[in-house]
């Protein structure tokens, strides 16, 4: 379980991490807070020829709070996105889910960014992105492009990302004065998800997302439902989410919890 | 741009429980390879690999971290504390280690280097922790001996003994 030779470059600045990627384009990846990339690594699912080290780019580490978006850069680590003041005002929902994002010990070095460049279909961040409608930043050094996070959320562990491009920041809308609610079923917290479920209020109702089920995380938009409307949205939602059997869940327990948990929290934000 | 070649060593200059160190690394060795087999702090240890078993959990600038999921030549510069640097002395344990012993919170004691590092961080942030604070630090680290109530308890108390030392012994 070590990885395999790599050249390492620890980039001084943003332009000279776009120059190396523009340069090995799928050759290379972007070492943040490596606490995906480096596992995969050890295990050698991933074997790139060079790492980029961007975590000493003090530029990507902020975390700016503009009409109505938090934007947080690439460098900012999920520890430090939990202690950030504005946290439960601005984003409720990130500061539910942040607990159930890996454990002590690996948010205090993991990236918010890093996680949603994983994709992993069970993380915490790539849901909440797509529950309150966020985007990802990708920067290459020859342009700059915004992608709404469903459309950056292409399948397990894939993106739209290009091969010279890295993640510059994602930015989450301000939920105005909107409920949310977050809930999860996993092995022990911090385990990957079994289960995972994310509702916003929206203008018109309420907006439903879940993770650990589907490929992606998937959302639905509802109006106002209640009663056995509810309970057929509720259903037919989770069998659309294709949900599989594997070692941690059948298929029909997951469906279950889709219902139940995805109830319990459409009624919470609706209250 | 520092660009270091996969096939070369680099130095790697750093400050381990204070003091400096330094040593050499080709890029793709992993810090607790690095720190065992090279610097010769095997306090560290190696039990997955990939971050879940928390064995190798250290602090770099401040910060937990998994060891395994580190590069040597990413501590370039950085201050890193390690289990060796817990004891006040050779002879002597720290407060935190005590409780360990006096409340048999380790059997083999394979994961105790890395628990005792998350504890001791942990407990400089939160002096009055709760039983369940604790038991959400010790689920970033597997235990195969204990069924981890030991170590809940011996955490407890160190965590009062050292909120009743404060100022004095750290440890
Ligand atoms: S060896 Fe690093 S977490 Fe298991
Ligand atoms: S004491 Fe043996 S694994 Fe914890």
């Amino acid at each position: 379980m070590k990885p395999a030779a790599f050249d390492y470059v620890r980039a001084e600045s943003l332009d000279e991490a776009l120059g190396v990627l523009a340069a090995e384009g799928g050759d290379a990846r972007i070492l943040a807070g490596g606490q995906s990339l480096m596992a995969m690594l050890n295990m050698r699912l991933a074997k790139p020829e060079v790492l980029i080290d961007i975590m000493r780019l003090a530029e990507l580490d902020r975390i700016e709070d503009e009409s109505g978006t938090v934007t947080v850069g690439a460098g900012v680590r999920q520890a430090t996105l939990m202690a950030w003041p504005g946290l439960g005002a601005k984003l409720p929902l990130a500061a539910l889910a942040l607990p159930w994002t890996g454990h002590v010990q690996t948010r205090s070095k993991g990236t918010v960014c890093g996680s949603i460049a994983h994709a992993d279909p069970s993380a915490e961040m790539p849901l909440v992105l797509l529950a309150l409608g966020g985007s990802v930043h990708l920067r290459s050094a020859k342009r700059r492009r915004r992608l709404a996070a469903g459309d950056f959320l292409t399948g397990m562990m894939a993106t739209a990302r290009a091969d010279d491009e890295l993640i510059e920041a994602v930015s989450f809308p301000v939920v105005a004065g909107g409920r949310c609610a977050f809930r999860e079923v996993a092995r022990r917290q911090g385990d990957f998800a079994i289960v995972a479920c994310a509702a916003v209020g929206t203008r018109t109702g309420v907006r439903l997302a879940v993770g650990g089920v589907a490929d992606v995380p998937v959302a639905r938009d509802w109006p106002r439902l209640d009663g056995s409307a509810l309970d057929d949205a509720l259903n037919a939602f989770a069998y659309e989410l294709d949900a599989r059997d594997d070692l941690h869940a059948t298929a029909r327990y997951r469906r279950d919890l889709v219902r139940l948990i995805g109830r319990d929290l459409v009624r919470e934000v609706l209250s | 741009m520092s660009r270091l070649a996969s096939d070369r060593r680099a130095p790697v200059r750093f400050t381990l429980n204070g003091a400096s160190a330094e040593g050499e690394a080709e890029p793709r060795l992993l810090l607790t390879d690095f720190l065992r087999h090279q610097i010769g702090a095997t306090g560290t240890h190696v039990g997955c690999e990939h971050g879940v078993c928390g064995a190798c959990t250290i602090t770099i600038d401040g910060h937990l971290a998994r060891a395994c999921l580190t590069l040597a030549v990413q501590i370039e510069g950085c201050a890193v504390r390690t289990v060796e640097g817990l004891a006040p002395a050779p002879d002597r344990l720290g407060t935190l280690q005590s409780a360990f012993r006096r409340h048999h919170a380790l059997q083999c004691g394979f994961c105790t280097a890395g628990i005792l590092m998350s504890l001791d961080h942990f407990l400089r942030e939160h002096p009055a922790p709760g039983e369940s604070e604790i038991r959400d630090l010790l689920s970033g680290h597997l235990c195969r001996c204990t069924g981890y109530t030991p170590i809940v308890r011996a955490a407890l108390e160190a965590a009062v003994e050292l909120a009743r030392n404060a100022g004095g012994e750290k440890g």
